[in-house]
């Protein structure tokens, strides 16, 4: 389902992750754990687009998406190219004219010139997929933003919940819920009859997946107003909103008491069983880790130090070294 | 259909369940009452003392031009989270845009009603060109762009003798008409009166809808938490020039029915004072709120326009030393000022806080099914 390959991140001087190869089936509970600093997460906001890595590729269900971005000095010429035929339709419109040009024509030529800018700039900044394509084969390659990978299929929450916390729960989701809505701002302006029954079935399907977290009749709740654990919920909710195929869990039990830790748990589960969504998890508390997941990966120091099942996993004596340093892994 | 689900009491509840239902309509039906309300107004006193029944319109009128920049300039600031202060720019664009399409300086005279249409694209296409290269900006580095850009436009005008007539700007554009039916005249503010309200409606319909749509709810992302919108999905950088292409083409739509107004176009016109009274009708009505935003508008205008010409005659008639020699009209810029000033002091959210920002600022409560 996801395959990283040699994936590296530097911040200057520090490599956060160093070479990391891995794999995860689909269909499983997958574990990432390792000590404070080990680079759990930058892997993580590698995955899910936010940092571009500094080399490795990330597939998802067979298509490269991520990659480090090459070509960045040829990025201005894409502006610059598409906008000479119209500023040498400009130009030649006026020379046409001649001798003393007029405001109209002068104030054409100019609109013509940057009709050819904005237009441009715009699929710069847009990136339709046959433009990909297209500056793909002159060289420039962008990693995927993070907005592209949730249109692939992947969902993430994060270890500092970020709720939009002055958004009420369900209008949380129905934002989780943007790549599946059409809803265009013509739409929107005119109430077209297509938006209006996308939004009620959007709103209808907010409000399961709100009871699917046990948050039902918290739908006109604030985001900020439910308590530490709600708010761990919401946010998954608001992941799957998006109809993953992956989901990306940055520490779910962190700071939760033992009867939350076990709903938790018992939640991911679900999601897995009953949505078919594979899960893919950072969390330090073990009893979550050696219970759950099917596979775990140990990092440290940004390398990959081992892999395997949870039992493997806690006899190994690299990963007790790395935990409890080299005294401990001895005695052992 | 997303907002939330407060229980309609008090004595009108019926009334106001409805129009709850139905905004559109009572967006409509409200405007349609104030703008009888008005006029009518003036005809008792005090109001009828201080100026003509058709001064104090033509004054409804350009408040209400001002209201609807405001309203604009709300998309941007309190939806998107986006602090532009160069929004007066737009509304230049708007205004040279018919001035160059219906007068006497470029020849052309184009009817004024496609103009309108083309006044938004204009301000659209600006609003993208603006949008575009600061889209990676935050706060106050984009409020210092956005800034630049408010100044760069007014001095282009300025200086682009040729295409604009420099300083005179220019003047003597078409007033609209409706062939065979109406005539706009400098003298008769009647229909201007109406075709501005018609407008401030539309406008706001618009908006409102906008807000509520899935654009309105992934600017609030946005202006929330960035990251966490980018990673629910949202393409940020599509949504932000949006908020600036709606915004921009509102100010240049209402560029054009204030060129069409007062017939005259001036760089001097769109200066950053014009900006700043935007933004600070956004502050005072409240940031995010539509109604709350046009409201802020209307006092601060009626109360530059009206009130300080008001105390002018007032200190005249008595005859007070040194305070007789003051225009108190000058002082409209401190009036931004103070109001800036006092309302993030005392009250934040504006007078009318928007439901959220209200939330933002109020004390954490505990909701009914919040901690237990």
């Amino acid at each position: 389902m996801l395959k990283a390959r040699g994936v590296t991140r530097k911040f200057g001087g520090l490599v956060a992750v160093n070479n990391v190869d891995f794999e995860i089936p689909r269909g499983s509970i997958s574990a990432i754990i390792g000590p404070n600093g080990a680079g759990k997460t930058t892997f993580f906001n590698v995955i899910a687009g936010i940092y571009a890595p500094t080399a490795g590729t990330i597939e998802l269900d067979g298509k490269k998406l991520i990659s480090p971005p090459t070509g960045a000095g040829r990025e201005p010429i894409l502006l610059v190219l598409p906008t000479i035929p119209f500023i040498a339709l400009a130009i030649y419109f006026l020379m046409a004219v001649g001798g003393d040009t007029g405001l109209v024509e002068g104030v054409a030529s100019v609109a013509v010139a940057l009709l050819g800018f904005v237009s441009a700039l715009l699929l710069n900044i847009v990136r339709p997929a046959w433009y990909n394509r297209f500056i793909k084969r002159i060289g420039v390659t962008r990693p995927a933003r993070p907005n592209d990978m949730v249109a692939a299929g992947l969902a993430r929450t994060f270890q500092n919940i970020r709720l939009y916390k002055s958004l009420t729960t369900l209008e949380n989701i129905l934002v989780g819920m943007h790549v599946h809505l059409r809803g265009t701002l013509l739409g929107a302006l005119f109430k077209t009859r297509q938006v209006r029954e996308e939004e009620a079935a959007a709103e209808q399907r907010a409000r399961e997946l709100l009871s699917f977290v046990d948050l039902a009749g918290m739908e006109n709740e604030l985001a900020s107003n439910l308590p530490y654990g709600k708010q761990r919920l919401l946010e998954i909710a608001r992941a799957i909103a998006s109809r993953p195929k992956l989901l990306l869990l940055d520490e779910p039990a962190a700071g939760m008491n033992p009867k939350e830790t076990e709903e938790m748990t018992a939640l991911i589960r679900r999601i897995r069983d009953d949505l078919g969504i594979t899960i893919l998890l950072i969390e330090h508390d073990m009893r979550v880790v050696m219970g759950i997941s099917d596979h775990i990966t140990v990092l440290d120091h940004g390398e990959k130090i081992a892999e395997g099942l949870p039992k493997e996993i806690r006899n190994n004596p690299k990963v007790i070294e790395a935990y409890l340093g080299r005294g401990a892994a001895a005695g052992h | 259909m997303t907002r939330i689900a407060d229980a309609v009491t008090g004595p009108f509840a019926p009334v106001r369940a409805f129009f709850r239902r139905h905004r559109s309509l009572g967006i409509f039906v409200g405007v349609a009452l104030l703008s009888i309300a008005l006029p009518l107004l003036t005809r008792v006193p005090p109001f009828d003392g201080i100026q003509s029944t058709n001064a104090w319109v033509n004054a409804f009128t350009t408040a209400a031009i001002y209201a609807m920049l405001a309203m604009g300039l709300n998309v941007v600031i309190g939806f998107a989270g986006l602090l532009d202060l160069g929004y007066a720019a737009f509304f230049a664009l708007g205004g040279y845009t018919y001035a160059l399409a219906a007068s006497p300086f470029s020849g052309i005279h184009l009817p004024f009603w496609p103009m309108l249409l083309a006044g938004g694209i204009v301000g659209a296409i600006f609003g993208v060109l603006l949008g575009a290269p600061t889209l990676r900006l935050r706060g106050d580095y984009l409020a210092i762009v956005t800034l630049g850009f408010g100044e760069i436009v007014p001095i282009t005008l300025m200086n682009a003798d040729k295409f604009t007539d420099g300083v005179n700007g220019i003047g003597g554009i078409d007033k609209p008409s409706i062939p065979g039916i109406l005539q706009f005249t400098l003298i008769n503010p009647w229909p201007m009166y109406g075709l501005v309200l018609v407008l401030f409606t539309l406008v706001m319909i618009m908006i409102y809808r906008l807000e509520d749509s899935r654009l309105g709810r992934t600017w609030d992302a946005i202006r929330e938490d960035e990251l966490a919108a980018e990673s629910s999905g949202v393409n940020t950088v599509i949504a932000k020039l949006q908020a600036f292409a709606v915004g921009a083409s509102i100010a240049g739509i209402v560029g054009v029915v204030n060129a069409a107004k007062i017939t005259i176009v001036t760089p001097d016109q769109f200066r950053f004072a014009v900006s700043i009274s935007a933004l600070a009708a956004v502050v005072l009505g409240g940031m995010g709120n539509t109604i709350g935003v046009a409201t802020g508008a209307f006092i601060i205008y009626l109360f530059q326009s009206i009130l300080l010409k008001q105390l002018n005659t007032l200190v005249e008639n008595f005859n007070i030393p040194v305070l007789n020699q003051i225009d108190f009209l000058e002082f409209q810029y401190v009036l931004y000022g103070i109001v800036l000033v006092l309302m993030m002091l005392k009250r934040p959210q504006g007078i009318f806080p928007a439901r959220r920002r209200m939330r933002e600022f109020a004390p954490l409560k505990i909701g009914k099914g919040g901690l237990k």
